[in-house]
């Protein structure tokens, strides 16, 4: 019979992925979703289309798909071709991709899907700052850079600060989906106690592991949220 | 000598010709209104001086600098930039930075400008003072000392329209722009805005206002300009324009403001 005190060790265990999975796709996906706005706000029309199609598949399709499809896909596609007897040395090198290590799919797959959210919702902080703000600043004698940094991101922080807190606390429960391509995580830890002695209580107890760190993930976002309160856009 | 020449200004947006040649000039110490009913081309001619739109063609020049005769593709930024400051403009929505408090507001730009001083190092503190004393003594002129580290969205309209104006003085521009700087306010904080101005003009600071205030306009201008679909309709002394205009639309314009 297991012990409480195992039971925990497991689940912490299981946690302590699941926070990795959650930091590290936070410490990705906000740069590379800061570029990927820019992309969907550019003059250049075919870069911003290209850009578009890409957000509204990422944005249209489960994420549990897509970590299969990254982690299994390329693969699949290798396998088939060199059956067929192709010999590419790209070919060959996607064929090993299968044995690539689980967490590195879970985290491409995550910065992925995640950089496509955020990125909407950076670019409608950007686009809800008035245009009268660049204006005031240019005819103030200030470059463009200073402008960008002085004048409008606070402004776009304190817009965005709601939405990406949202999504940040999704992004706390889809860790969760990493199993899918058997990756340990909470749930997981949790789940396994089902099988091994029949315990269901310790698949229910993760709650307290997610309801304790969004809860945290909330109390931040309110101290900064009330931080920027001094002003008004 | 003139401190602002605008010559045979054009400006289109697509295929709409909203300038169609626009030349006036101004000499130092000038207050010229423009008036002219809502898509004549009034903001457009503002915004062309402010470096904010490019002209399709023409000629403007402020205190002797070339801001544009149809090569301004081939300036950089800093230059461009440089000259942005012999002129001020303040806006009908007072575009103040809302995370800034009333003196940074005033400050902000000036403190990054002056980072470009080739003697910024050595003499950092006195510069940065020389800015705090300017942007104080503004706000006093304005009426707005007390109101120093308030936000922007702790002020009235008209509060923020001093600002504004403050903010614009700091770079003691030749020529100050107004674009109806009374439009966004409510009918009572309109004389706010006009003392202000007319303090200016006692100054002898060079003035452009583009407005709906005709009493306001013939008071305190030198110099009217009534702008109709994109070209001057007519010109002169407040008396010429308000008393005795010469077009048929002058005076179907200026009549719909008597009462
Ligand atoms: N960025 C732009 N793109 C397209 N058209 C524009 C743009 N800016 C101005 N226009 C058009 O140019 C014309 C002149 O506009 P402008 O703002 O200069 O008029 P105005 O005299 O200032 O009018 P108002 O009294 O309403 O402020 C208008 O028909 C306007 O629709
Ligand atoms: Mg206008």
């Amino acid at each position: 019979m297991v012990t409480v005190a195992e039971v925990f060790r497991a689940l912490f265990e299981g946690f302590v992925v699941s926070v990795e999975i959650f930091a590290l796709t936070l410490l990705f996906a906000i740069p590379l979703g800061l570029v990927i706005s820019f992309g969907s706000m550019s003059k250049f029309k075919p870069l911003k289309y290209v850009v578009k199609f890409f957000i509204w598949v990422i944005r249209g399709t489960p994420l549990m798909l897509q970590l299969i499809v990254i982690f299994y896909g390329p693969g699949l596609i290798a396998t088939w071709a060199v059956n067929t007897g192709s010999t590419n040395p790209l070919v060959m090198w996607l064929a090993t991709w299968t044995v690539m290590e689980r967490f590195t799919a879970v985290i491409i797959s995550f910065v992925i899907n995640y950089a496509c959210y955020f990125s909407e919702i950076f670019r409608g902080g950007i686009e809800s700052i008035p245009k009268g703000q660049y204006e005031a600043g240019q005819v103030l004698g200030m470059t463009k850079t200073q402008v960008f940094f002085k004048v409008v991101l606070l402004q776009v922080v304190k817009n965005i600060i709601p939405p990406m807190s949202n999504e940040i606390i999704t992004l706390v429960k889809d860790t969760s989906l990493a199993r899918v391509i058997s990756v340990y995580e909470l749930i997981w830890a949790g789940q396994a106690f089902i099988k091994s002695d029949g315990l269901l209580w310790p698949l229910m107890t993760t709650a307290i592991f997610y309801l304790a760190f969004s809860g945290l993930l909330t109390f931040v976002f309110g101290k900064i949220e009330k931080k920027l309160d001094y002003y008004k856009n | 000598m003139s401190v602002l020449e605008v010559k045979d200004l054009k400006k289109s947006f697509g295929k709409t010709e909203v300038l169609k040649g626009v030349s006036f000039t101004l000499d130092e110490g000038e207050v010229l209104s423009i008036i002219g009913s809502s898509g004549s081309g009034k903001t457009t001619i503002l915004r062309c001086i402010n470096q904010l739109e490019i002209p399709n063609s023409g000629y403007i020049s402020v205190g002797g600098e070339i801001f544009f005769d149809g090569t301004a593709e081939k300036e950089n930024a800093k230059q461009r930039r440089m000259k942005q400051r012999l002129v001020g403009l303040v806006f009908q929505d007072f575009h103040l930075f809302p995370q800034y408090n009333v003196h940074d507001n005033l400050t902000l730009a000036a403190k990054l400008l002056a980072k470009e001083r080739e003697d910024y190092k050595e003499n950092k503190k006195n510069i940065i003072a020389d800015i705090e004393a300017k942007a104080d003594e503004l706000l006093k002129k304005v009426g707005l000392s007390e109101k120093k580290d308030s936000y922007p969205c702790q002020l009235s309209g008209g509060q923020k329209q001093r600002v504004s104006i403050a903010r614009a003085l700091m770079l003691e521009p030749k020529v100050l722009f107004f674009d109806e700087p009374t439009s966004a306010l409510d009918p009572e904080l309109t004389g706010e805005i006009l003392k202000v101005i007319k303090s200016l003009a006692d100054e002898n600071m060079t003035m452009v206002i583009v407005t709906h205030e005709m009493s306001f306009a013939k008071a305190v201008s030198t110099k009217v300009i009534f702008m109709d679909d994109g070209v001057i309709a007519e010109e002169g002394t407040p008396e010429d324009v308000f008393d005795n205009p010469k077009s048929e639309r002058t005076k179907a314009f200026i009549s719909k403001f008597e009462d």
